[in-house]
C-alpha cells in the first residue's frame, strides 16, 4: 500500500504541492489527474525518493519514505519499477542493455538476465528489437522499452509518468492495452499520472484529481463519470472554462 | 546593496554547503567497487587514450617553437646545448602539464558535463536511482578515477613527443648534435621534475573530471542549460588548472 500523507513541496517558493493526501490500495490501479504543471509527477518523485518533501511523507507498506537511509531507499526502489514520460533511456545502450541494467543490479547470472529480458521484450511486443539502440526506435517503442526495463525487475509497484503524452490515439492504445496487461500478468499496483482521460479510464480502477496542491476529488472511474464538481467536470470534458 | 551583498553572501554559502555534500556523497560510493570499478576502465579509454591525437599535437608543436624560441634568446649570449635543458625543463615542469591540462579542459571537461547534463535533462540519472543505482557511483567516480590515473600518462607521453621534437628541431634546424642536446637536457635535469609534473596533471586530471561532473549534474532547464553547463565546466576548469599550477609551485618548488 502506498500512502501519501500531507505532502508539501514547493520549488523556488512556489506551492506545487500543499497537503496532498491519497491512499493506494493493493493490487489496484490509480490514476491521478490534473492539468500541467499541477504536481502529478511531483508527487510520483516522492513515492521513490527522487524528491525530499518539505512536509508530510510518503509511506510505502510501513516505511515513511523520506525517513529511509540510503541501503533503505535502494532496498525500496528494488520494489518499484518506474516508467518516465520520455521513457529516459540510456542512449549509449542497446534495447537489451538498458532493460538487463537494473537486473545487474540484483546479481543475476547471465543466463537469468537474458531470459528475463527476453520475456520483458516479448511483454510488450517489442521481441527482436534488443540489439536496437533508443534513437533507432520511435516515441511509443522507448515508452515500451520503458515499461519493459520497469517489469523485468518483477516489482510489487509500477509508477506511469504521464505514459501517453505525445503518442497518436491508435499507439496510446497500444501503451493502455499494455499497462492493463502487465497489472493482469503481474498482479502489480500501479499509479499513473495522466491527462489523458481516455488511458485514465481504460486502466484506472480508481481516479484521483489532483487540484492546486491537494486531491480535489478520487473515486471509482463511474464515480469520477458523474462527478458534479465544477472543476472536475470541466477538466474531464475538457472545457476550457 | 547591503541586501544583495547578503543574498550573494547566503548563495555563495549554500553553493559551498551544497558541494560539501557532494564530496561527502562522493566518500560514501567509494566502497561501491563493483558498479565503479568496470566502468573506470571504459572511462580511462575514452578520457586517456582518446585525447592522446590531440595531446600529442599540442605537445608537438611546442617542442619546436621551445626549440626554436630558445636559440633565438641564446644566439651569441649563451652556449647553444642549454636549449636542450630549456626543452626538457620547461616541457616537464610548465608546458607539458599546463597546456595538455587546458586542452583536456575543453576536451574532456566539456564532454563530462555535456553528457551528464543531458543525462540530467532527459531523466537518464533519475531513471539510473530508481533502477537501485548510486549515480555518484555509476557517473561519477568512473570519470573522477580515470581522469586522476590518465590523464598524468598523456601528459607523460606529451612531454616525452615534446622533448623528441624539440631535439629533432635542434638537430635539424638549429644545428646541434644529438650529444649537445643531451648534454643541455641532463644540464638541469632534477628527478623532482618529472614528479612534479605527474601530481600537477593528476590534480589536472581529477579537477577537470570533478568540475564536469559537478556542472553535468547540477544542469537545469534543456539543452539551453546543457550548454550553459558545459561552457561553465571548460571556463572553471581552465581557471582552476591555472590557480593549482600557481599552488603547486608554491608548495612544491
Amino acid at each position: 500500500m502506498i500512502r501519501f500523507r500531507e505532502l508539501r513541496k514547493a520549488f523556488d517558493g512556489r506551492v506545487v504541492l500543499d497537503g496532498f493526501t491519497l491512499d493506494v490500495r493493493d493490487g489496484e490501479t490509480m490514476v491521478i489527474i490534473g492539468l500541467s504543471g499541477s504536481g502529478k509527477s511531483v508527487a510520483l518523485k516522492h513515492v521513490v525518493g527522487l524528491l525530499h518533501p518539505d512536509a508530510g511523507d510518503v509511506i510505502v507498506d510501513d516505511r515513511a519514505v523520506s525517513t529511509l537511509d540510503r541501503p533503505g531507499l535502494m532496498a525500496l526502489r528494488r520494489e518499484i519499477g518506474f516508467v518516465f514520460q520520455f521513457a529516459a533511456l540510456f542512449d549509449s545502450m542497446t534495447v537489451a542493455d538498458n532493460v538487463a541494467l537494473g537486473l545487474r543490479r540484483r546479481g543475476l547470472s547471465d543466463a537469468a538476465i537474458a531470459q528475463r529480458v527476453a520475456e520483458a521484450l516479448a511483454l510488450v511486443d517489442l521481441a527482436g528489437t534488443d540489439r536496437r539502440t533508443p534513437a533507432e526506435l520511435s516515441g511509443g517503442m522507448r515508452k515500451r522499452v520503458g515499461i519493459a526495463r520497469a517489469i523485468a525487475l518483477q516489482p510489487r509497484y509500477i509508477l506511469y509518468d504521464e505514459p501517453t503524452t505525445g503518442l497518436d490515439p491508435v499507439t496510446s492504445a497500444v501503451m493502455n492495452r499494455l499497462m492493463v496487461r502487465t497489472r493482469e500478468h503481474l498482479g502489480v499496483t500501479g499509479i499513473v499520472v495522466t491527462h489523458d482521460m481516455i488511458s485514465a479510464y481504460a486502466i484506472g480502477d480508481r481516479i484521483a484529481m489532483l487540484s492546486e496542491g491537494r486531491v480535489r476529488q478520487v473515486g471509482s472511474v463511474a464515480e469520477i463519470q458523474a462527478t458534479t464538481d465544477p472543476v472536475v467536470r470541466q477538466f474531464i470534458e475538457g472545457r476550457p472554462e | 546593496m547591503i541586501d544583495r551583498i547578503g543574498r550573494s553572501a547566503v548563495a555563495a554559502v549554500r553553493a559551498a554547503g551544497r558541494f560539501g555534500q557532494f564530496l561527502a556523497d562522493l566518500a560514501h560510493a567509494i566502497p561501491d567497487v563493483a558498479t565503479w570499478g568496470g566502468l573506470a576502465l571504459v572511462q580511462m579509454r575514452r578520457i586517456g587514450v582518446d585525447s592522446l591525437p590531440v595531446a600529442l599535437f599540442i605537445a608537438a608543436f611546442t617542442g619546436i617553437v621551445l626549440a626554436l624560441q630558445a636559440s633565438y634568446t641564446f644566439t651569441g649570449t649563451v652556449p647553444l646545448y642549454v636549449v636542450g635543458a630549456v626543452v626538457g625543463k620547461t616541457m616537464m615542469l610548465e608546458l607539458g602539464p599546463v597546456l595538455t591540462g587546458l586542452a583536456l579542459a575543453g576536451r574532456v571537461g566539456a564532454s563530462v558535463a555535456a553528457e551528464l547534463g543531458t543525462m540530467k535533462v532527459t531523466e537518464q540519472v533519475d531513471a539510473l536511482e530508481t533502477l537501485a543505482y548510486d549515480p555518484l557511483a555509476y557517473l561519477v567516480l568512473p570519470r573522477l578515477i580515470a581522469g586522476t590515473l590518465m590523464v598524468p600518462v598523456v601528459v607523460v607521453l606529451g612531454i616525452v613527443i615534446g622533448i623528441v621534437t624539440g631535439w629533432i628541431t635542434s638537430m635539424g634546424l638549429l644545428d646541434l648534435s644529438t650529444a649537445e642536446f643531451v648534454k643541455g637536457l641532463k644540464f638541469l635535469y632534477r628527478f623532482k621534475d618529472v614528479w612534479f609534473g605527474v601530481i600537477k596533471s593528476a590534480s589536472f586530471g581529477f579537477t577537470i573530471t570533478l568540475v564536469g561532473c559537478r556542472l553535468g549534474l547540477g544542469t537545469r532547464g534543456g539543452a539551453e542549460g546543457v550548454g550553459r553547463s558545459t561552457t561553465r565546466a571548460v571556463v572553471a576548469s581552465a581557471m582552476l588548472i591555472l590557480v593549482l599550477d600557481a599552488f603547486w609551485a608554491m608548495v612544491l618548488l
